[in-house]
């Protein structure tokens, strides 16, 4: 039970509490400790509950980025009956950052698309810790064309920290492949339904986010730009991260208040790295209903509403003789 | 130029006329006055004679407020109305120079003949954003400094006698990031471009990319406007963007990039991540001319760099090409 190599310090009274239980469970034990173990399995549910409901912003991100968490590749073993990888942007080369492939799902046939952060240090370093380059969506591109060609829902599980900024990532046109990734969305002629498991790191995150019906797993985050960046430019300093990612409002609540999301996928107690499992059956549950929901629409129809969908998005006001009020479109 | 017109030419024009310019240089001085007098250039004996009592009444160090301006580009101390005939062009080095988004339409545009578009949309503070200062007071304070309402500038105008949609972001206000007054004033823009068939220019100068103050809508606005362009590209339409400099981050990763022509003025800064971004992911040097027009075009994802003198009749003859 309470294994979790990698523990957050937010997660420490659950643990403490957890080794505990363990050790009683371990031993014949008295009386008093007879009690003492039922009233510990108790109060860990209620404070695995509390701490969870209480997260701050900053918690929030440190959940999101949790090592344990379940990554793309995760999911694609617990979610999808089968993977058929499919490599390279056939122009550079194949960015292991960005997991492309064929996937079954319940009866449905989709193309997956999917941030790839890597489980252990070697392949976190060969995934960039999830910042794809410019073929990374290159890659995904050159995928949803074939998708759409021969009618395959796509699927984007998104979880990047952020496009990855370096020498090579400028040479090869990291902002012209996000440019055209949104702009090849818009209108790709399959439903896409996009879901953000981890971090939704700013444009990176966007590169494959534009789609039909977008959700966000209940502590992931999706941000404009990460806490550290946001603070280093307008602090001065990344000391003030936590102030940055309360300033930012970019929980899953927040995101269905602003009206950018469709929905949230709640996590299992204690966050998704304590129970990938249930995280998956929750996940594909969405992803069912959400398809079987989206492949009755007509094209047309489709693509219309994911037209007004982000049409919709953002918040003005207009100027008239009476005053300011908010603007919709 | 005769020097001795320096004195009557003079600040109340520039002050009440040029806010955002006004504005600009004067940030520029503070900063750069120092440098020119020790290191960069020999100062003419007149310039010496300007400066002194200016640094002897004890206000502001260096030259009379907004009458020479240190060029970015070759650091030479340079005369502002020179520059401004040249469409605020170095004189000495031909370093392109900020331009404010109104100025801009002016230079690109038929006189007379622009029509501006949704000037009655207003940013507001969804997030109730905080940093050092309340985002509600930054957007007051940078609608006054600059005389602007947001960082874009939308409307219709003539290029040569040919009718455009034209949209111009102005990297004074808030670096000319886009928040959702940006992202709802080009995407009416594009809209109507593509109702009413005309041509689209949009001339980006956004260092700051997606407005970090108004969060994940900023971002939205990316997939809006790119969304809008799909549409419009789909129904014929001819876009041409032109980038300045800076453009960076949000504003690069979208509508920047998503011409049909990308033209950029030389020398501009261009790039999705910051150099100091990369810089501390990498920890390497950058390369000189990192990120710059010319980099941009040796790497193949811009088509013609353009001089400012230029691009009013670039742009006419391109528009001939496609729509002609």
């Amino acid at each position: 039970m309470a294994k979790g190599l990698h523990r957050l310090s937010l997660e420490r009274p659950i643990y403490e509490c957890e080794d505990r239980i363990v050790e009683l469970e371990g031993r014949t034990t008295s009386i008093d400790e007879q009690e003492e173990l039922r009233r510990l399995r108790r109060d860990v549910v209620e404070m695995k509950k509390r701490i969870f409901r209480e997260l701050s912003p900053w918690e929030t991100v440190e959940v999101a980025r949790h090592p344990d968490r379940p990554k793309t590749s995760d999911y694609l073993s617990l979610v999808f009956d089968e993977f058929v990888e499919l490599h390279g942007d056939r122009s550079f080369g194949d960015d292991r950052a960005m997991l492309t492939g064929f996937a079954k799902l319940d009866q449905y046939k989709v193309l997956v698309v999917g941030h790839q952060k890597g489980k252990t240090l070697a392949e976190r370093q060969a995934c960039h810790f999830g910042c794809a380059h410019p073929e990374g969506y290159r890659k995904s591109m050159g995928k949803m064309r074939l998708a759409a060609k021969f009618g395959l829902p796509v699927i984007c599980l998104i979880d990047t920290p952020g496009a990855y900024p370096g020498i090579g990532a400028e040479e090869r046109g990291q902002s012209l492949v996000i440019a055209d990734s949104m702009f090849l969305m818009a209108t790709l002629p399959v439903p896409i339904v996009c879901v953000v498991i981890g971090e939704g790191g700013s444009g990176g995150a966007l590169g494959i986010g534009l789609g039909d019906k977008i959700a966000v797993l209940e502590h992931a985050y999706y941000s404009v730009i990460s806490p550290e960046g946001c603070a280093g430019i307008l602090w001065k300093s990344a000391d003030y991260k936590a102030e940055a990612a309360k300033s930012l409002r970019f929980r899953s609540k927040d995101l269905v208040e602003f009206d950018v999301i469709d929905s949230v996928i709640e996590e299992p107690l204690g966050g998704a790295h304590r129970d990938p499992r249930q995280m998956a059956v929750r996940l594909k549950t969405f992803l069912v209903r959400t398809l079987r929901e989206l492949v009755a629409k007509p094209t047309n129809e489709l693509l219309a509403t994911r037209y007004t969908k982000f049409r919709q998005m953002g918040q003005v006001l207009e100027r008239s003789p009476e005053g300011l009020k908010p603007s919709k479109p | 130029m005769a020097r001795g017109d320096i004195k009557t030419t003079s600040d109340p024009d520039n002050g009440d006329k040029w806010p955002p310019i006004a504005a600009f240089s004067q940030t520029a001085h503070t900063t750069d006055s120092e440098s020119s007098d020790t290191v960069k250039k020999p100062v003419s004996e007149e310039t010496a004679k300007l400066k002194r009592p200016a640094r002897a009444s004890g206000k502001k160090r260096g030259v009379p407020e907004g009458l020479w301006q240190m060029c970015q580009g070759c650091q030479a101390t340079i005369f502002r109305k020179e520059a401004e005939q040249l469409l605020n062009v170095c004189p000495q080095c031909g370093y392109h120079w900020y331009v404010s988004a109104a100025d801009r339409i002016t230079q690109l545009l038929d006189a007379g003949t622009f029509e501006e578009w949704n000037a009655h949309l207003e940013p507001t503070d969804p997030l109730g954003f905080i940093d050092k200062k309340p985002y509600a007071d930054r957007l007051k304070a940078e609608q006054k400094r600059t005389g602007l309402r947001d960082a874009a500038l939308t409307g219709t105008g003539m290029i040569r006698a040919r009718r455009v949609a034209v949209g111009v972001t102005d990297s004074a206000f808030i670096m000319g990031s886009m928040g959702s007054v940006v992202g709802e004033r080009l995407a009416r823009l594009i809209e109507r471009a593509t109702l009413e068939k005309l041509p689209l220019i949009i001339i980006s100068a956004s260092g700051g990319g997606a407005r970090m103050h108004e969060g994940i809508l900023s971002l939205m606005q990316m997939a809006k406007v790119s969304a809008a362009l799909a549409l419009y590209s789909r129904s014929g339409g001819l876009y041409i963007s032109v980038i300045t400099n800076p453009t960076m981050g949000g504003v690069a990763a979208s509508f920047a990039s998503l011409g049909d022509l990308i033209f950029a003025e030389p020398r501009a800064l261009i790039g999705f991540a910051g150099p100091r971004t990369i810089k501390a992911t990498i920890r390497v040097e950058l390369p000189k001319g990192f990120q710059t027009s010319e980099f941009l075009l040796e790497h193949g994802f811009i088509d013609r760099i353009v001089d400012r003198k230029d691009l009013k009749s670039e742009i006419a003859r391109v528009i001939d090409y496609c729509r002609g």
